[in-house]
């Protein structure tokens, strides 16, 4: 087994200097990470606890934005900021961890399909086949339906349910690397099957692995939203997609209550939109020949005269 | 190189026929070849496209695609039969012992690792280094050999030029200290300075580190200036087999003498070049006698029947034609 003692941290540590040249990665990133700074620090940042039962008048219910509500409240009279700021955690561990699910299913179903072939490989692709073929929504709603909608069964449903894509995309990759001289120079330098798939494929289709976690991460985000918009969702927990279904259900277009749409609906956007970024900058700065810098130098290519030339007319 | 060693060669191969076995038929893609490698000799193998040149290396490598089959035969690398061990042997032999410089070094890099990790691996699997760290002094050190500075060991290979390729594809077989490298077209893809580079270089560290190399390649221009001794194949089978001067000099199997007038001779620059028609024979659909017959001016009856066995014409010099019977030697009766 090939150790690689601190090249890590070095390999890291380029590829976030990398990210640090990147605009829109930034911005990306900035974006994720306040989402995430906000799931974390919920408690300190919602001013009111969405757990808790309070005593409403008829006034509470979708009372206008003010002071004491900065985005209003809910038909519940419910403070929406609260419950937005408390939203951001649902959506965001459910987008991350279904994806991962995803990830490691679809990458490792494709990388043995595309690498190993054969008998396996064939039937691992009907496999995904089977599950791309089955539409994915209503498949996810009659399985919620039968299991429950618990937080963890809506992950694990977007989970197994979104990696074939990934998988597919990752298959035909390997199957092209794998007859490239490379690997025939790895196997006779004395690699085996292992050695090849770890150190010589994967790396190749990791930035296509990551890319497509990116996407899938906005899709479950999405997906798990379409389900709480539905009405289901865990109904313990109240996710952005939840809250649209209440606000929508519950008069708050007919009351004109629009601050109970646009908020859960702008940090859905906001989520997909900076993972669609940082993965987009994160393919970058993972593919070593991207970063070539004569491909960055359009503007320096031709290195033009500093006083400009006498016409000769 | 005229004296006939007595001792028993490095790597003596015997009668190797490797088929492809397809939906399409049987390809055999070698048959029945034999030679032998001595140490620290230069042995280059010519042949056109497509005649078994890479798939006899592969077979001696055992690095066949998947549709390949080594049918029989022997080669024995130092009295060790590379056909007849197990697996796990193999890959501890395969780089210790006889390593490959692979054709077309562009694509021998995996291009989203350096080039000095690459070749340390070679190292790290045969127990030459703990580690990819470890093996990082070695990397250095091989690349220098071949005209690279070591510190470029932590570059990717896109960040190399092709000759710079090429050397450090070298300095990889070199890695684990062979005693056979073999050269698949080293130069193929190179412009001619580039090529003269690595051929200088090649032959210097053969010469240096005592290697037995094996030279594919269809240039026989590269044969003459580093090759101790020559094997022409044709259609997979030996044509004829000698010093390198008797081929220039002396050729006599019909193939060679037609490839040798489809090369420029800088002596005679009024000499027309000369190709020879038609194609090399399909290796699904063999002609019954000889391979080259239907190609050949000088073919007679007997060679569209027979398929001529190599005969020791002159003392190391072996052709496969009927023209060079014992018989005919002494004139057609």
């Amino acid at each position: 087994m090939i150790k690689r003692r601190g090249r890590w941290r070095e390999r890291w540590a380029s590829i976030v200097g990398l990210l640090g040249h990147n605009r829109m990665g930034l911005v990306g990133l900035a974006m994720l990470g306040l989402a995430i700074g906000v799931a974390i620090l919920a408690p300190w940042i919602a001013p009111y606890d969405p757990d808790t039962t309070i005593r409403v008048t008829i006034e509470d219910i979708y009372a206008k934005p003010s002071a004491a509500h900065p985005l209003g409240t809910d038909d519940g009279g419910k403070d929406v900021f609260s419950a937005f700021v408390y939203g951001a955690r649902v959506s965001l561990v459910v987008g991350f961890t279904a994806s991962l699910i995803s990830m490691l299913i679809g990458g490792s179903v494709g990388l043995i399909a595309g690498f190993y072939g054969g008998r396996l490989g064939n039937l691992l692709m009907r496999l995904t086949d089977i599950f791309l073929v089955i539409p994915d929504l209503p498949l996810m709603i009659v399985i919620v339906a039968m299991v429950g909608p618990s937080l963890w069964n809506i992950i694990i449903v977007i989970g197994i349910l979104g990696w074939t894509g990934t998988a597919r995309i990752v298959r035909s990759q390997a199957l092209s690397l794998k007859e490239r001289q490379f690997v025939l120079r790895a196997r006779a330098i004395g690699a085996g099957n292992f050695h090849i798939l770890r150190r010589h494929i994967f790396p190749l289709v990791l930035p296509l692995i990551i890319t497509n976690t990116v996407l899938v991460i906005s899709l479950s985000i999405l997906e798990e939203s379409t389900l709480s918009f539905l009405g289901l969702g865990d109904p313990t927990t109240l996710s952005w997609g939840g809250m649209l279904n209440f606000a929508f259900t519950r008069g708050a277009i007919s009351s004109g209550a629009w601050w109970a749409l646009v908020a859960p609906g702008l940090g859905i956007v906001w989520v997909v939109l900076s993972c669609t970024l940082l993965g987009n900058a994160l393919e970058e700065a993972f593919n070593p020949r991207l970063q070539s810098h004569h491909l960055q130098g359009e503007e320096r290519m031709i290195a033009r005269p500093a006083q400009p030339e006498a016409s000769d007319t | 190189m005229t004296e006939r060693p007595t001792n028993p060669p490095l790597l003596d191969v015997r009668n190797l026929s490797t088929h492809f076995v397809t939906s399409e038929g049987v390809f055999r893609a070698v048959e029945g070849l034999s030679f032998r490698l001595e140490r620290g000799e230069s042995l280059g193998l010519v042949g056109e496209s497509g005649c078994g040149k890479s798939t006899a290396m592969l077979s001696l490598l055992r690095l066949l695609p998947a549709a390949g089959r080594i049918v029989s035969g022997q080669a024995l690398l130092d009295g060790t039969d590379l056909f007849g061990i197990d697996e796990s042997d193999m890959r501890a032999i395969r780089w210790h012992r006889i390593s490959m410089i692979f054709q077309g070094a562009m694509n021998a890099f995996n291009p989203v690792r350096t080039v000095g990790d690459q070749i340390a691996e070679a190292l790290v699997f045969h127990g030459l280094a703990r580690d990819l760290g470890e093996a990082e002094p070695r990397v250095a050190e091989l690349l220098e050999m071949v005209g690279i500075s070591g510190s470029r060991r932590s570059q990717f290979p896109h960040q190399y030029s092709g000759g710079m390729r090429q050397r450090a594809m070298i300095a990889m077989a070199l890695a684990c200290n062979p005693q056979v490298v073999i050269a698949d077209e080293p130069t193929t893809a190179l412009d001619v300075m580039i090529q003269a580079q690595i051929l200088e270089l090649l032959e210097r560290l053969q010469r240096e580190l005592g290697l037995a190399v094996i030279l594919v390649t269809h240039d026989l221009s590269v044969v003459a200036e580093i090759c101790h001794r020559v094997l022409v194949m044709y259609g997979g089978v030996l044509a004829e087999s000698c010093e390198v001067d008797g081929i220039f000099n002396q050729p006599m199997h019909p193939y060679t003498r037609r490839l040798l007038g489809a090369f420029p001779d800088l002596s005679r620059p009024e000499g027309k070049l000369v190709s020879i028609p038609g194609y090399p024979p399909r290796l699904n659909a063999l002609p019954p006698g000889c391979r080259f017959a239907p190609r050949c001016t000088e073919v007679h009856e007997r060679c569209r029947q027979e398929q001529p066995k190599p005969r020791e014409v002159l003392p190391g010099h072996w052709v496969a034609c009927h023209l060079h019977d014992a018989g005919a030697a002494n004139g057609r009766t």
